[in-house]
C-alpha cells in the first residue's frame, strides 16, 4: 500500500515557501539544521544534506492521544500486516506523539506534542483512542494535571481530521455500558467542528486502521462513512451476509451446544448467540492477525463489538437473537438486517455531506496560500 | 541544597495513566509518590449481568494483558458453579496465556523499556562490522551480518535526516546514564524492529484458538474452538502445525535474541543491580496448572510468599491476610480511613479530595491517588516476574534455579543483585525463557490427548442457568505477566450480584498506608536511587518501567450518585 503524501499536505507548498510564510529565513533554517546535526551526532558538515532532506520529503504528521481505555487498540494497530508498524512509523508517517511508544516522558513528551501541534497546525491527523469521562468535572482521567476533555479539545483544534479509533473513542464502550459511572462519551460527543471518522470495534482490526490512514493520506480526505461515522469500505456489509457459515444457516445446520457435533463440523453459531445478523463489520472479509482467522471461524459467536452500545444491546452474549437487550421480540434475523442496512445507507449521504463541508472549511482555513492551478488538492505527488 | 520537586506525568511507554512525583537532592531521590490518575468504574456494570458474559467485560480492563482477566474470570465463575474444564481446554488456555506472557514480555523489553538503556542516536555512529561481531559472539541468530546492520543503520539515518524524529523526539539522547557502545545500540535498534514483526506473527496463536488478538474469545466451561482433524473449520492438523511453528519461532527469538540481548545490555548496567530494590516482600499466587486448576502442587510456577528478602523460607499464601487501606487514596471508609478491610468486606466510597484540574503538584497532600493500598499481613508486597522467580527459586524449582544461577553466573553477581531495578528486568527475561520452553510440553500433551481420541474442549453440564444453585460464589486466581491477580464473583438467581478483582499493579503502585509504608514503586524510587538531571528523569523511567506498569486499573465502582457499590482494582 502506498503512502504518497497528498498534494495539499505540506509538500504541496514547498517547505521553503512555508518557511517564508512563517517568517523563517533560509539562514535561520540552515542554523536549525546545523543544530539538529549536532544533536543527532552526525556533525555540522551534514547540515546541507539534512536541509535538502527536510526540504525534499516530509512525512505526514500523526498525533495519537490515549484517554480512558485499555490500550488494546494500540496493541491491535501494532499487529498491522501491511504496511508493518515499523514501516508505517519509520518510513511513512511522522508519529509525533504516542503515549505507548515515544521515548520521552512527562514535560519532554508534552512539549514534543505541543511543538508538533504548532508546527503542523491544520495539517496533522489526530488519532484518539479511549473515551472522555465528563462526570464530576472530568476528574476520572487527568494527564499532567489536565482533564481528558481539555486535552482532546486542544489536540482537535489544529487537526485536519480525527480518527476515533476503537469502541471507546467511538461511543464510550465498556465504561459507558449501563450505568456509565464516569460519564464516558466518544470523541464526536465532544468535538463537533472537525471531521471525525469512527473505526468501530473492540478493538478494531489493525488493517482497517492503517487502510483508513492510507485513505486519508492518499486521497486527502477521510473515507465515506455510514450513519454512525464508520468507513463503508470496512463496515458496509453485515457479517451474516458475508459469513462463510451462511450456507449452514440457510440449511438449518446449527451448533446447538458448544463442542457438539455441529461445532465439530464448523456449523452456524446462531443458536448459541451469534450477533452476526445484527453486526456490520469487516471481520469475515479482512479477518484477523494477517488473515489467520476470525472469531466465528474459531468457533465463538460474534459479540457485535462494532455496533454502538453492544455491551447493553448485544447481551447476554450467548442469548439467541432476537432475545437480547437491543431488539424487540418480533424481530427476525432478516428483518433486523434489512432495517439496519437501510439505516446505514440513509446515514451515509447525510454524513458524507457534512464531512465534505468540514473538509472544505478546513482547506480554506489551513491552506490559504495553495494555488489550485499549480498542484492544489487532488494533484498526486510525484 | 533544597530538594527539587520533580513531576513525571505522563509516564510514557506503559499501559495507562501514571504520574510520578519526587523530590531530588544532590543527584539522589529523597522522596517519591506514585499516583494513578484514571478511574473507569467497570464493576458496577458487572452487576446483574449473566456470569457467562463476565469474562468479556473484565477482559476489557486491559488490552495489553488481554488474556489474564478473561481467564481469571472464567476460573472464578467455574469455581462458583462447580465446573471442571476438560484437560484439553486447560492446555489450550496454558498455550494462549503462555504466548501472552512471551509476547508481552518481549514487547515490554524492546518497545517499552529498551529506550531507557539504549541510545538510538548513538546507533548512528556505530560500525556495522563491529555490531556484526558483537551479535555473532552472543547468539547464533541468523540476522547478524555487517550488511544487515548497515541496512538498519541506513534506514535510521534516512529517518533522522528528514528532521522529523517522531516517537524519538525529545528523547534523552546523549544523557550520561546511557552506557552502551554505539555497536550495541545498533544491535538493539535492529532487534527493536525485528521484534515488531515477530510479535505480530507469534500472537496468531491467539487467533487460532480465540479468533482474534487483542481480546481473543474465551468460554466458561472450556474453550469454544472445537477440535476435529477431519474438518476444515475446526482445530485440525493444519492449525496445529501452524501453532507448533509459532511456538518454535517464539522460543527461537526468546533464546537467540531476547535473552542474549538482555544479558549483553545488563552487563553494561550492573550498577543498577544495587539501585531501586525497595520492597523486599514478594507474593506469587502461582500459574500454569498442569493438572486440575486447584491442584496447587502441580502449578508450573509455584505459589508462595517471601518476606524481608529471606530466600530460606517460602511462606504459604493465605488470602485472608490481604487487607486494603485508603489512608492515601481518594476514598473513605465508614470506620475511618486508617482501617484495613479484607476484600470480602470491601467498603469503597469515592471521595475525591485532590485539587481541581489543572493542578501542578500532588505531593504534600494526604491523599493523592485512585489506587488503594493492599497489604499482606500488614506488609506491602511486590508482585510480578521477580516475585515469581524468587518464589520458584526458593522453592527448589529446578528450571528456575537453573536459569537464575546461569544468569547470575554470566553477570558475575550474587543473588542479592536480584533485589533491584536490574533484577526485575532480568527476572522478566528469565521467566520468558522458561515459559517459551514449557510451551512445547503443553503442546505435546495436547497432541497426545487428541491422538488418543480425546477432543473434548467444553464441559457443558452446568451451562444452563437452570442447573445453577440459587446463590454461589467463586474465586479465580491467576499469576499474570505483571503479577498476582484474583477475581471473586458472587452469583444470585443466575446473575452476578458482586464482582471483585485484586490486581498486580494495585499491589505495586499502591500508595502509603496508615503506617506510612510506601508501595513498591515509591519504595524502589527512594532506594539508593540517582536522578542526575530532574529535567531528564531517565533514571525514574528505568525503575518504574522495570515493574512494567499496567494502569488501566484503580477502578473502584461508583453508582450514578457517587456511592460505591462494589469495587475492582485492575491490572
Amino acid at each position: 500500500m502506498s503512502f504518497a503524501a497528498p498534494s495539499w499536505f505540506p509538500a504541496t507548498e514547498s517547505v521553503e515557501d512555508e518557511l517564508a510564510r512563517r517568517g523563517v529565513s533560509r539562514r535561520e533554517f540552515m542554523e536549525y539544521c546545523s543544530s539538529l546535526c549536532i544533536v543527532l551526532g552526525v556533525g555540522k558538515s551534514e547540515a546541507p544534506r539534512m536541509a535538502a532532506a527536510i526540504l525534499a520529503d516530509r512525512r505526514p504528521s500523526v498525533i495519537w492521544i490515549q484517554l480512558q481505555e485499555c490500550t488494546g487498540c494500540v496493541e491491535s494497530v501494532i499487529r498491522t500486516s501491511e504496511p508493518s508498524i515499523g514501516t508505517l512509523v519509520l518510513d511513512q508517517i511522522s508519529l509525533d506523539f504516542s503515549h505507548t511508544l515515544m521515548a520521552a516522558a512527562g514535560h519532554a513528551a508534552e512539549s514534543a506534542a505541543a511543538a508538533a501541534m504548532a508546527a503542523e497546525k491544520g495539517k496533522y491527523l489526530l488519532v484518539v483512542t479511549g473515551s472522555i469521562p465528563l462526570a464530576d468535572d472530568g476528574i476520572y482521567l487527568t494527564i499532567g494535571g489536565r482533564t481528558a476533555k481539555v486535552i482532546l479539545e486542544e489536540a482537535a483544534e489544529g487537526a485536519a481530521a480525527i480518527i476515533a479509533l476503537g469502541a471507546c473513542a467511538h461511543w464510550g464502550s465498556v465504561q459507558a455500558a449501563r450505568p456509565n459511572p464516569t460519564g464516558a462519551v466518544g470523541v464526536s460527543e465532544v468535538i463537533k467542528n472537525r471531521p471525525v471518522v469512527n473505526i468501530a470495534g473492540c478493538p478494531p482490526i489493525a488493517d482497517v486502521v492503517t487502510a483508513t490512514v492510507a485513505h486519508f493520506l492518499t486521497f486527502g480526505r477521510l473515507p465515506a462513512v455510514d450513519g454512525d461515522g464508520r468507513p463503508l469500505f470496512a463496515y458496509g456489509a453485515r457479517i451474516h451476509d458475508q459469513c462463510p457459515k451462511r450456507a449452514n444457516f440457510d440449511a438449518g445446520q446449527f451448533v446447538e451446544k458448544f463442542d457438539d457435533e455441529g461445532a465439530r463440523k464448523g456449523w452456524c453459531l446462531y443458536e448459541v448467540g451469534c450477533k452476526g445478523p445484527a453486526t456490520f463489520s469487516p471481520c469475515p472479509i479482512f479477518q484477523w492477525n494477517s488473515h489467520t482467522d476470525w472469531p466465528i471461524g474459531a468457533g465463538h459467536p460474534c459479540i457485535g463489538c462494532t455496533e454502538r452500545g453492544f455491551w447493553d444491546t448485544m447481551t447476554p452474549f450467548y442469548g439467541r437473537l432476537p432475545d437480547v437487550g437491543g431488539f424487540g421480540i418480533e424481530s427476525k434475523v432478516d428483518i433486523l438486517g434489512a432495517a439496519l442496512a437501510i439505516g446505514a445507507t440513509a446515514g451515509v449521504v447525510a454524513h458524507a455531506a457534512a464531512t465534505s463541508v468540514h473538509q472544505m472549511r478546513e482547506r480554506k482555513r489551513s491552506l490559504p496560500v495553495v494555488d489550485p492551478t499549480s498542484g492544489g488538492p487532488g494533484t498526486p505527488k510525484a | 541544597m533544597a530538594a527539587t520537586k520533580v513531576v513525571v506525568d505522563p509516564i510514557t511507554r506503559i499501559e495507562g495513566h501514571l504520574r510520578i512525583e519526587a523530590q531530588a537532592e544532590n543527584g539522589r531521590i529523597s522522596n517519591a509518590w506514585a499516583s494513578s490518575t484514571q478511574f473507569r468504574g467497570i464493576e458496577i456494570i458487572m452487576q446483574g449481568r449473566d456470569p457467562r458474559d463476565a469474562w468479556a467485560f473484565v477482559q476489557r480492563i486491559c488490552g495489553v494483558c488481554t488474556v489474564v482477566h478473561a481467564v481469571a474470570s472464567c476460573r472464578a465463575v467455574e469455581d462458583a458453579l462447580g465446573i471442571t474444564i476438560p484437560p484439553n481446554a486447560n492446555l489450550i488456555r496454558n498455550l494462549v496465556h503462555g504466548m501472552q506472557f512471551i509476547q508481552d514480555h518481549v514487547i515490554h523489553f524492546y518497545h517499552l523499556h529498551a529506550l531507557d538503556w539504549v541510545d538510538v542516536v548513538s546507533a548512528l555512529k556505530a560500525d556495522p562490522a563491529g555490531t556484526s561481531r558483537l551479535a555473532r559472539s552472543i547468539s547464533p541468530w541468523p540476522n547478524n551480518s555487517e550488511t544487515y546492520f548497515k541496512a538498519v543503520q541506513d534506514r535510521l539515518k534516512k529517518f533522522v535526516s528528514g528532521g522529523q524524529l517522531g516517537i524519538f523526539t525529545n528523547g534523552y539522547w546523549g544523557h550520561p546514564a546511557y552506557k552502551l557502545p554505539p555497536e550495541a545500540n545498533l544491535m538493539a535498534v535492529a532487534h527493536y524492529l525485528e521484534a515488531l514483526d515477530w510479535q505480530r506473527d507469534v500472537i496468531r496463536l491467539h487467533t487460532i484458538f480465540g479468533g482474534k488478538n487483542p481480546h481473543p474469545n474465551f468460554l466458561v466451561g472450556g474453550m469454544a474452538c472445537a477440535i476435529n482433524l477431519e474438518d476444515t473449520g475446526t482445530i485440525n492438523a493444519e492449525r496445529l502445525v501452524d501453532v507448533q511453528a509459532m511456538i518454535r519461532r517464539a522460543r527461537d527469538f526468546v533464546e537467540q535474541v531476547y535473552y542474549p540481548d538482555l544479558m549483553a545490555i545488563a552487563g553494561f548496567y550492573k550498577d543498577w543491580a544495587a539501585i531501586g530494590g525497595g520492597t523486599k516482600n514478594f507474593l506469587c499466587v502461582g500459574e500454569f496448572p498442569e493438572a486440575g486448576v486447584n491442584d496447587f502442587g502441580k502449578l508450573y510456577f509455584p505459589r508462595g510468599v517471601i518476606l524481608n528478602g529471606d530466600l530460606s523460607t517460602v511462606h504459604e499464601y493465605d488470602h485472608k491476610l490481604v487487607k486494603e487501606y485508603i489512608t492515601s487514596s481518594w476514598y473513605e471508609y465508614p470506620g475511618g480511613d486508617d482501617v484495613g478491610l479484607h476484600p470480602y468486606e470491601g467498603e469503597t466510597k469515592a471521595k475525591y479530595t485532590g485539587p481541581p484540574a489543572p493542578w501542578e503538584y500532588l505531593q504534600g497532600l494526604d491523599k493523592y491517588t485512585w489506587m488503594k493500598a493492599p497489604r499482606y499481613d500488614g506488609k506491602p508486597m511486590q508482585v510480578g516476574p521477580l516475585g515469581r522467580m524468587l518464589v520458584a527459586y526458593a522453592s527448589g524449582h529446578d528450571d528456575a534455579q537453573g536459569i537464575v544461577n546461569e544468569a547470575l553466573g554470566r553477570l558475575g553477581v550474587g543473588p542479592a543483585a536480584l533485589f533491584s531495578t536490574l533484577g526485575r528486568t532480568a527476572a522478566r527475561g528469565l521467566e520468558t525463557v522458561l515459559i517459551a520452553r514449557r510451551m512445547e510440553t503443553w503442546f505435546n500433551s495436547l497432541i497426545e490427548r487428541v491422538k488418543s481420541g480425546d477432543t473434548k474442549t467444553f464441559a457443558g453440564e452446568k451451562w444452563e442457568p437452570s442447573t445453577w444453585p440459587a446463590s454461589c460464589e467463586g474465586y479465580g486466581y491467576l499469576d499474570a505477566p505483571r503479577g498476582a491477580l484474583g477475581h471473586w464473583v458472587q452469583i444470585k438467581d443466575g446473575k452476578i450480584s458482586r464482582y471483585q478483582c485484586v490486581v498486580p499493579s494495585t499491589w505495586n503502585c499502591s500508595p502509603r498506608d496508615k503506617q506510612g509504608q510506601m508501595g513498591p514503586y515509591e519504595a524502589a524510587l527512594v532506594d539508593n536511587h540517582p536522578l542526575v538531571n530532574p529535567e531528564q528523569p531517565i533514571e525514574i523511567l528505568r525503575t518504574i518501567h522495570s515493574f512494567d506498569p499496567c494502569m488501566a486499573c484503580g477502578v473502584h465502582v461508583l453508582d450514578a450518585q457517587g456511592n460505591v457499590v462494589t469495587e475492582v482494582k485492575v491490572q
